[in-house]
């Protein structure tokens, strides 16, 4: 028990001294928070949980029946003081963790967009999570991919995430933050990356036979190469729109990376539509639209579910 | 779930303790009641999120027809009221007229019970059964478990009625059996009020 | 005829399902060879299945939980292994298909059938003696319980051999366990099997309450209750307030499956967020439902074992109230990250960190009760302290899940499996088996071995970390939960370490096994016996009786006067047997129970595979028999005086045996 209990409070150097401890090792600014909180946590923690595992051992170990030199109390049940103490300290930690809290979860919720220095122009992607893949659209470029993320480092990653099959969670462990994908619900999320590399992406929430494989390459490059990575699926010749869209959202279990020249303009809000009865909330201006393409039962249904 | 008429007839606790005047029979089911009043709530809170979810589908406006919803409502209040009769004649121990006050409540009951299904069976009959949208399904769903209840409630009269039908006087026992169905008809009758203020008429507003 | 059942629904192309079936058959053959060949029918049937008694159905409920551990542990093992194989394109050797049912199954056996059967065992057992009752307030209702509970885990089972279980993880999310997405009978297994128990559990919650209110001896007023009776007094709150969710969350999911509805559909209407809004209002109380009796069994074993009363009674009793109140306003916890506005997830993530101030009280009052205390190092007293430093540890990964900002990145990994793991072992379970060491010798009249008892600790505590710890690193790199395949060489050496702590907690299990065969064995050495009833020098009323206690516990209901007064009584040396005695009215044995469960069972299994015919028959079934019970009036009796004498001077006389013994 003893010698166990010697290694815990290493345990972060210990996990560090891995590979790639991915949460510890952020490569944006979002990820960097998200290990920052959890970390000043930890520690925060850490000074009233160590204390109180040595003092149970130590209590437990001085006050055993064989030791008859050790004081012995028969009837002592009360201390105000202590009572104050043991109500008192925890109160105040979890005061500070709730002050951080507050903080952290107002400062880089996923849904308040990023803003560089330089004032970058962000870079919109839409992912629509599907059986057992991921799309993603670039409505801005016309280009879309199945199973790879590309995006220039040091420009902010704006996301509008769905799902054309069951809920499931889109993260990136090294960019921060993940948030679910829901089929008819557009949810947002806001990341950046600031160094060029080759992430991993990952479905964390279970959908079902192919889960395990639905996974992704986030690869982050300058913008020069990013670019050049847009020249270059743009003269493919594969198509997504609405005829073959369907055949590419087909399930499917470790699918392999495919690009898309074209991408039909409203196909992303044509997913989320087909789910609300055919409309479709405009998250920029807030109006509600009617999606000719996905839907023919009438509208006269505007009960959104955003 | 509503089968109450489990509870235990075994009062044996007041045996000892002389300062408990309650049996823990009427106590138990009260219990239940506000365990029953909770499982109403969820379903309130699924009917309120769904409401609006109509899928194209015809809205509350365009289904519900509050005639037949205000006489099923009367019926409903009314069969609460000869409740309270036979109770207090039961208090009189005059078995007679507890049978006959039941005998109208059951009469009451089952018709507001005919009425609801038949205003579903309507409903249906039209294609707008509960899988036709969102808020259909929660609609049938929380009308139908204040029907289910107030069927088990029915089933339940039958049973007392009959057992009290022998010659023996009211026995303590069938007292808080009595007692116990008078408080599941009554919160039967509230949780009605409920589905007729935020279904029906909220709905048809 | 047979709905939706037919011969293809029995896997016999999965070889682990026939060997285990075999396996189940042949164990199964064995002891009901067994019972008739030492002609243990009819005893059974009348002084077992069909009994009221709060202690045999406790003993019972125990049984069935421990059971279902082994079902439940063989489950976590299995994906241990294939975890510890399917690396770099290795499949391993657990399909999707299979390694699916298996971790949902894992989930709902482990809560519904083990957690909560152990839990119900324990109330069963102990709240109505250390009030001083002579049983539960519905004793029928109880028994009733016993059989929802254990339909529901025979369901549950039943789909390893016929057809299939559910392969969308312990909760069924929607639109995953739709009809769309999962057509076969599992998520119906599922959905029947945990309404059923529910049913039970829901009147266990009710039962409980009442007698607790109702049937406490006279004097004891509420502070007078002892720390495990206010826990219990706690759950069955919890149990009255979240179990009605549970169920309507169930039945709505069950009327889309079954009648075509949209509450959880994608389309149509239908919303996600309810179910998960609504599962989580009933999921996140379930946890303090089963840990908050932990709770108080650790109380007890801290006070007795350090010879002390329990340090700080009444901040204990409000602690524990508060967190059965704050239980109810954190459920969005569970899902920090479905996008919900900033206030509302640090609200929750607040609420969800105040609720480790009362908890970390109970660790320091636990602590202060051991401070001058004389510590004497029992089983139970092992169980403790190894859950104070484990459950610290666990408490502190809660908080830190507990904050948004770090949720959004550890949600739905392994680091959230091990955290849970973390205060469901090193909690309720550890707390379980603390709480079983020390009232096993009330149940049976004889003590637990206590050698094994401690190898059993040592390789459950070390099993736990070794198996843990790993997750919490893998959480850390990025490994989600319910994978099936992976192949990153950072994982594996983690899955190897995770896989031999599962080995080592398979070795703990064989010590808890041998340690009742031993106890067993070895249960008239006269250092195991328990003469006196009071086999701890104990503090609550229940040591005040024989052991094991007649089925009216009490032959004269004490009177109390303050908090452990059965401790206090007995250090002044007064004796409680003053009273005359009186003919004891009691409850009568039925086999209501054993119909009506038998009758769900038809129920639940036809509805599963849609045999109509049959579920109406037995939904008759069930009203009928409890149409008949209601009507039966002979359902009591009364203990003659001349039978409490004598029992109570066979009970004089052994305690007279074990003082001259001394």
């Amino acid at each position: 028990m003893k010698k166990l209990w010697r290694y815990l409070p290493a345990l972060p150097a210990l996990m560090l001294s891995g590979c790639t401890v991915d949460l510890l090792q952020p490569r944006g600014p979002v990820a960097e928070l998200n290990r920052d909180v959890m970390v000043a946590e930890f520690v925060i923690m850490m000074l009233i949980v160590v204390p109180t595992c040595a003092a149970t051992l130590y209590f437990a170990w001085k006050y055993r029946a064989s030791n008859k030199e050790a004081e012995y109390l028969p009837t002592w049940d009360h201390s105000t003081v202590i009572e104050y103490v043991i109500w008192g300290v925890p109160a105040i930690l979890i005061a500070v963790l709730g002050a951080i809290s507050w903080w952290s979860t107002h400062a880089y919720d996923p849904y308040r967009p990023l803003q560089t220095a330089d004032n970058v122009k962000p870079l919109n992607v839409q992912v629509v999570s599907l059986d057992w893949k991921w799309m993603f659209i670039y409505p801005d470029l016309g280009i879309a991919t199945i199973n790879q993320l590309d995006v220039p480092t040091n420009t902010p990653l704006n996301f509008q995430i769905t799902s054309d099959t069951v809920m499931t969670s889109f993260f990136i462990p090294r960019l921060g933050s993940m948030i679910y994908a829901m089929p008819g619900q557009q949810t947002q999320l806001h990341l950046l990356a600031n160094e060029s590399g080759d992430y991993l992406g990952e479905a964390s929430q279970f959908s079902g036979r192919g889960f395990s494989d639905m996974k992704f390459r986030t690869l982050a490059m300058d913008p020069a190469q990013f670019n050049d990575w847009v020249e270059k699926v743009k003269s493919g010749s594969e198509n997504l729109d609405d005829t073959t869209y369907p055949k590419y959202a087909a399930p499917q279990e470790a699918a392999p990376v495919q690009y898309f020249a074209h991408v039909q303009p409203d196909l992303f809000d044509g997913i989320v539509a087909k789910y609300n009865n055919g409309m479709m909330v405009d998250k920029t201006t807030g109006k509600v639209m009617h999606m000719q393409s996905a839907s023919n039962a009438a509208p006269s249904d505007t009960g959104m579910k955003e | 779930m509503a089968h109450e008429a489990t509870m235990s007839p075994l009062a044996h606790a007041d045996d000892h303790h002389g300062e408990h005047h309650e049996t823990p029979n009427v106590f138990g089911f009260w219990l239940y009641l506000m365990t029953d009043c909770i499982l109403f709530g969820s379903i309130f809170a699924a009917f309120a999120v769904l409401r609006n979810q109509f899928a194209g589908g015809p809205s509350g406006k365009e289904l519900f027809d509050l005639t037949n919803v205000g006489i099923e409502t009367a019926i409903l209040l009314f069969s609460s009221i000869t409740y309270g009769f036979a109770s207090l004649n039961a208090m009189a121990k005059n078995k007679t007229m507890v049978l006959l006050w039941l005998a109208v409540t059951f009469v009451l009951g089952a018709s507001f019970v005919g009425l609801e299904l038949n205003e579903f069976s309507s409903m249906i009959a039209e294609g707008n059964g509960p899988d036709r949208s969102a808020f259909l399904s929660a609609f049938f769903t929380l009308v139908g478990t204040h029907g289910l209840h107030v069927t088990c409630g029915l089933i339940w009269m039958v049973v007392l009625m009959v057992q009290m039908m022998g010659p023996q006087d009211l026995s303590e026992r069938m007292m808080n059996k009595l007692t116990c169905l008078s408080l599941f008809w009554h919160f039967l009758d509230i949780v009605w009020i409920c589905v007729f203020s935020f279904v029906y008429l909220a709905g048809v507003m | 005829m047979l709905g939706k059942l037919s011969f293809s629904a029995i896997p016999l192309d999965v070889p682990i399902l026939v060997g285990t079936f075999l396996g189940v058959a042949v164990i199964g053959l064995a002891v009901l060879g067994a019972v008739t060949y030492y002609g243990k029918w009819g005893y059974l049937w009348r002084e077992w299945l069909t009994t009221v008694d709060h202690k045999r159905l406790a003993v019972m409920y125990v049984i069935l939980a421990i059971v279902m551990l082994f079902r439940g542990f063989a489950d976590a093992i299995m994906m241990r292994t294939q975890l510890a194989l399917a690396y770099k394109g290795n499949p391993g050797y657990l399909p999707p298909h299979h390694y699916d049912q298996i971790f949902s199954a894992h989930g709902t056996i482990m809560i519904f059938f083990m957690a909560m059967a152990f839990m119900t065992g324990l109330l069963n057992l102990v709240v109505p003696l250390q009030i001083g009752a002579r049983d539960v307030a519905f004793p029928f209702l109880n028994s009733l319980s016993f059989y929802m509970t254990l339909v529901g885990a025979l369901l549950i089972n039943i789909s390893l051999f016929i057809g299939e279980f559910a392969q969308c993880g312990w909760l069924v999310y929607p639109p995953l366990s739709e009809m769309q997405f999962s057509p076969g009978v599992g998520v119906d297994y599922y959905i029947w099997a945990v309404q059923i128990s529910g049913v039970g559990t829901l009147l266990t919650g009710v039962n409980f309450f009442t007698t607790i209110v109702k049937m406490r001896a006279p004097g004891m007023g509420w502070m007078q209750m002892p720390v495990f009776t206010w826990t219990a007094f706690c759950t069955t709150v919890l149990i009255m307030v979240s179990f009605p969710v549970l169920t309507v969350t169930l039945a709505l999911l069950s009327l889309d499956r079954y009648l075509g509805m949209h509450f959880f559909t994608n389309d149509a209407g239908g919303n996600v967020m309810l179910y998960l809004s609504m599962i989580w209002t009933w999921g996140h109380p379930e946890v303090y439902i089963l840990v908050i009796p932990a709770f108080g069994v650790f109380s007890e074993v801290t006070a007795t074992f350090s010879q002390k009363p329990l340090f700080g009674y009444k901040t204990m009793v409000y602690a524990t109230c508060s967190i059965m109140v704050l239980s109810f306003v954190v459920w969005v916890h569970h899902f920090f990250t479905m996008g919900a506005g900033a206030n509302v997830n640090t609200f929750f993530g607040i609420m969800t960190m105040i609720i480790a101030v009362p908890t970390g009280v109970k660790i320091y009052n636990w602590l202060f009760t051991m401070y001058k205390g004389r510590v004497e190092f029992t089983a139970p007293m092992y169980w403790t302290i190894g859950f104070m430093i484990t459950f610290s540890i666990g408490g502190m990964t809660g908080v830190m899940m507990a904050m948004p900002a770090a949720d959004w990145i550890l949600h739905n990994s392994l680091f959230l499996i091990a955290h849970f793991h973390n205060v469901i072992i090193g909690g309720v379970y550890f707390g379980y088996i603390a709480g079983m060491g020390f009232w096993f010798p009330k149940a049976f009249g004889f003590k637990l071995n206590e050698a094994w008892g401690k190898r059993a600790f040592w390789c459950w505590f070390i099993g736990f970390y070794l198996a843990f710890v790993p997750l919490y690193i893998l959480g850390l790199e990025g490994m989600t939960r319910r994978m099936n395949h992976y192949d990153n060489p950072d994982w594996y050496p983690w899955m190897l370490v995770a896989e031999a702590g599962a080995i080592v907690i398979a070795c703990g299990i064989a010590c808890q096994l041998t340690q009742l065969y031993v106890s067993i064995r070895d249960r008239n050495l006269p250092e195991n016996l328990d003469l006196t009833g009071d086999p701890w020098n104990g503090r609550t009323l229940e040591w005040a009786i024989s052991s094991p206690p007649p089925a009216y516990n009490f032959a004269v209901i004490p009177d109390i006067h303050g908090l452990d007064t059965f401790h206090t009584e007995k250090q002044l040396g007064l004796k409680a047997h003053g009273k005359p005695l009186a003919p004891i009215h009691m409850p009568k044995n039925t086999s209501a129970g054993v119909f009506i469960g038998l009758f769900a069972f038809l129920f639940g299994f036809a509805s599963i595979w849609y045999i109509w015919w049959l579920a109406a028959i037995s939904l008759i079934g069930i009203v009928a028999t409890m149409i008949l019970r209601s009507a039966n009036r002979d359902v009591d009796y009364y203990v003659p005086v001349s039978e409490i004498e004598h029992n109570e001077e066979v009970y004089s006389r052994r305690i007279a045996a074990a003082q001259a013994a001394e």
